[in-house]
């Protein structure tokens, strides 16, 4: 409903924004799908890992910085705090920022394969298994997060 | 929330599969630019299968449960100037898709008779396959068409 309502001034921070969670989304799922199709190939499970360093971090952070900037011109800080946090905006919030420390987890714990893969040093099936899980874990509650912030459940 | 609610939250989760699924397979595709063996080339060909299958759902599921929300929302309706020109959008983006797909379809297949024949090195034939210009071109123009519905979705240009 809000879209609906949305002054045009806020359409171009809700088109980063979008454009943000789905580059994200995207890496998440070539992430997810790679590392679970690999069975063991280095290539695959390069890409990856590579997937969610090079395309999910950048959606992500441009998701999260254009989000802020939609709340900001929505002015929903200055909001009573009986208003102020509905729980589609409260999901958002726990997706973006407790799942961007899963994320960033993520993104150590598959380096850390990565490079063992690369040196042949240790395992990296356990780390990289990690990464993957998390990964679609991750895209979940991305799908979940869309449904909640254009249904606007109460 | 109410059904019309639940429908147009559902469109919308169902554009994020579209566009996640177009995102991922851009990730093969550029991938698929330094593969020069079939066995790497098909590893990269099962990704890509798994994105192919999402975006046909997005695909089918955006543009169904689009038309629904159009029919039950009052504020708009399915015959609306936007709304025609995210269909005809649509209906762009799909036919390139398809194109795509068996266009890139053809380095799968390639690279399945390399290994019949026993041929698993690299080869020159499979790596032009696998950068195929009119594929990225067809993708390209499709990717454009998907960016240009959600910026119409957006903007909703004369409502």
């Amino acid at each position: 409903m809000l879209a609906a309502i949305r002054p045009d001034e806020q359409s171009f921070a809700l088109l980063l924004h979008l454009v943000g969670a789905t580059i994200a989304f995207g890496g998440l799922l070539a992430c997810a799908t790679s590392l679970l199709l690999a069975h063991g190939e280095a290539r695959l499970l390069r890409l990856g890992y590579f997937s969610l360093l090079l395309v999910t971090l950048p959606g992500w952070i441009l998701m999260r910085l254009a989000g802020q900037w939609l709340f900001d011109q929505q002015n929903w800080s200055d909001l009573p705090s009986n208003l102020n946090d509905p729980a589609w905006l409260k999901i958002g919030f726990i997706v973006a920022d407790w799942g961007g420390v899963l994320f960033l987890v993520s993104l150590v714990v598959g380096g850390i394969g990565v490079r063992r893969l690369q040196n042949g040093t240790g395992s990296s099936a356990t780390l990289l298994r990690s990464t993957m899980a998390i990964s679609l874990i991750l895209a979940v509650a991305y799908a979940v997060a869309v449904w909640a912030m254009t249904g606007k459940p109460t | 929330m109410t059904f019309e609610d639940w429908i147009f939250a559902l469109h919308v989760t169902m554009a994020a599969l579209l566009v996640g699924s177009l995102v991922m397979s851009w990730i093969v595709v550029v991938s698929l630019l330094t593969t020069d063996t079939p066995g790497t080339t098909l590893s990269l060909h099962r990704v890509k299968l798994v994105a192919t299958g999402a975006t046909v759902i997005g695909l089918l599921g955006t543009i169904s449960l689009g038309i629904w929300t159009a029919i039950l929302r009052i504020d708009f309706h399915p015959w609306d100037g936007w709304v025609i020109a995210a269909y005809v959008l649509w209906g762009i983006a799909t036919i390139l898709l398809v194109r795509s797909f068996t266009e890139f379809d053809k380095s799968a297949q390639k690279a399945r008779s390399l290994i019949a024949s026993s041929e698993t090195g690299p080869s020159a034939e499979l790596v032009a396959l696998n950068r195929t210009s009119t594929g990225l071109l067809l993708r390209a123009l499709a990717s454009l068409a998907i960016v240009l519905i959600v910026i119409d979705m957006i903007w909703k240009p004369g409502h």
